[in-house]
């Protein structure tokens, strides 16, 4: 019980660090918004997708997968910072669940991720997205894409532990996250790209989260993957897995690599 | 009773190539203050992490409060206060904030938190700056605030490591003032510095740390003594340095040394001021003026020169610097 406690108190001061610097929410929301306007306006005249809506249906999904991913590298350079601060030898030495640093900093970057997905949400629809499926299954993409956040923000706790330099931690967390957002269905059809990339951005998370959600929002899953293959016929069941996946690998990596990051 | 025990300790770094501690051994009675008095690289950083958990020892053992360090953490970390050489609070959250949530992670619930972070805000004279962020607050300001963390629960044993390092004058002597009061208070304190004059101060015993190994200890006194007592020096221009050799030898009554670059002639005294006032009057009859006329008590590198035939590491590099600088 008591571990639970300690954990709602680490995601309490997180929550408390966004109300004392403001400018971190306000540029984490920023970002996405911005790429909501850019990719609308500068990509949606001339991809024609035979979609009823336009590309902002399509795209809408692929910047919300998009946005999550980078939950990576907030969790990883948050917990950088903290290492190089010396705060974390004091969490350490005191009597307190050992893991709940970590836990409570994955949850954290949860909750930022609900305030952000809101507002980019509020600013498609301002541009036009309309999702066509029923309260139901929007929420239920919506509860997709924190929980795939979820899962990759353990990556990233691992990415924040091995790094020696909260700088580093930004470059790889990029490195990591960019090719997987762009090797896939989420801004232009995979069909254009060579061969072996397809594959690629078949299997790609990114990907099958892409179409899962667009899947959830009541698009016809046909713009990206290739057809016929498993994870374009079921985003759903493969985006699931993968999340899984990653939390059971990820998870006892970055709390045994947390035990041990001092020794 | 043993508050503190540890007990051939050794870690090394770096797969075995570099050895931080050497079959380390040392103890703190229970109500008294030990110092840890070594140069940087010494390794006093790491037996304080050692001994408040945050490092398992590759060999050895230890306990604090009577509790196992390796055995059982979870016990250990409930009787101890730690402030580091860093301080580890929250930057951009407020004093006030940073000590509330360790009071509740400290698990006395949100409203004994408040109480307890109000009063020692109050005790560290930190009530005004209670409101504002930590980066605003002076090395000074963080370093109380920091300690403050550390006595939420009134720790059995309270680790300190180099807690006025990198502190102005000022600074050092506001925290000296703070941990005095502690030791009042008969809280038991491993402290760690790099400063003799420090652990004189503070510390009830001392122990010398050079790489890794204890290689002396004792009271504050005792150490001294060993070391040789207190030193005359006189700077005078060149051409008066042979005249000025005979009259401090002649007051001191001991053979006197000449550093021939700084123009430095030294000679052990045990008289102290008197013997200053003596070679005043020597060397004025004498007709030479001196440049510079001190007694100097044994320092840090002193103890080092005496204990381990080389100097503190730091203190070489600067006298050096002085040197050059001088020439």
């Amino acid at each position: 019980m008591s571990a639970i406690n300690d954990v709602a108190i680490i995601t309490r001061r997180q929550l408390l660090l966004l109300t004392r610097v403001p400018e971190v929410l306000i540029f984490s929301t920023i970002q996405p918004v911005m790429f909501v306007l850019l990719f609308r306006f500068v990509f949606g005249g001339s991809i024609s997708t035979g979609q009823p809506g336009g590309y902002v249906q399509l795209l809408m999904p692929g910047i919300f997968v998009q946005t999550v991913a980078f939950t990576l590298a907030g969790t990883a350079s948050g917990l950088a910072e903290d290492m190089k601060k010396g705060l974390i030898d004091r969490f350490r030495s005191l009597p307190i669940s050992q893991s709940a640093l970590v836990v409570g900093r994955t949850l954290g970057d949860s909750l930022l991720n609900i305030v952000v997905l809101t507002v980019m949400g509020i600013a498609g629809f301002v541009v036009g997205w309309r999702p066509s499926a029923g309260l139901g299954n929007v929420a239920l993409g919506f509860l997709f894409l924190l929980f795939f956040g979820y899962a990759l923000s353990w990556v990233g706790v691992l990415v924040g532990l091995s790094a020696s330099d909260a700088r580093v931690v930004q470059n790889v967390s990029f490195i990591v996250t960019f090719p997987l957002t762009f090797l896939s269905n989420a801004f232009a059809p995979t069909t254009g790209m060579p061969r072996i990339l397809q594959y690629f951005a078949e299997w790609n998370p990114v990907s099958t989260m892409v179409a899962a959600c667009r899947q959830l929002f009541g698009l016809k899953n046909k713009f990206g993957a290739t057809a016929g293959s498993y994870p374009s016929e079921h985003p759903l069941t493969t985006s699931l897995v993968y999340m899984v996946v990653i939390m059971a690998i990820f998870i006892p990596i970055s709390l045994r690599k947390y035990r041990n990051s001092l020794d | 009773m043993k508050s503190v025990i540890a007990d051939q300790i050794v870690k090394t770094y770096d797969k075995g190539r570099v050895r931080a501690l050497d079959n380390l051994s040392l103890d703190v009675e229970e109500g008294t203050v030990l110092s840890v008095l070594g140069p940087n690289g010494a390794g006093k950083t790491t037996v304080v992490r050692i001994l408040t958990t945050l490092l398992r020892p590759d060999s050895g053992s230890a306990s604090v409060a009577g509790i196992d360090v390796i055995k059982n953490p979870e016990k250990v970390r409930e009787v101890i206060g730690l402030s580091g050489q860093y301080a580890a609070v929250d930057e951009i959250l407020t004093g006030y904030d940073n000590l509330v949530m360790f009071g509740e992670l400290y698990h006395l619930g949100k409203k004994q938190a408040v109480i307890r972070a109000n009063e020692l805000l109050e005790r560290f004279a930190l009530t005004e700056a209670a409101k504002r962020p930590i980066k605003t607050y002076s090395g000074g300001m963080r370093r109380r605030l920091d300690l403050a963390a550390s006595l939420i629960v009134k720790p059995k044993v309270l680790f300190l490591d180099e807690p006025t390092t990198g502190l102005d004058p000022r600074g050092r002597q506001e925290m000296w003032g703070v941990i005095e009061e502690l030791v009042k208070g008969g809280v038991t304190l491993l402290l760690t510095t790099q400063y003799l004059e420090e652990a004189d101060q503070l510390a009830d015993e001392i122990a010398v740390i050079d790489t890794g190994k204890v290689i002396a200890r004792g009271t504050s006194d005792a150490l001294k003594k060993q070391v040789g007592g207190e030193r005359l020096e006189v700077v005078v221009e060149q051409a008066n340095v042979a005249k000025t050799l005979e009259i401090v030898a002649a007051v001191s009554g001991n053979k006197a040394s000449l550093d021939e670059g700084l123009r430095l002639i030294s000679a052990p005294v045990s008289t102290g001021s008197a013997a200053l006032f003596e070679v005043l009057k020597s060397l004025d009859s004498a007709g030479i003026h001196a440049l510079d006329v001190g007694v100097k008590r044994p320092s840090l590198d002193d103890v080092f020169l005496s204990l381990t035939g080389h100097a503190a590491e730091e203190k070489r590099a600067e006298n050096e610097e002085k040197k050059r600088g001088r020439k």
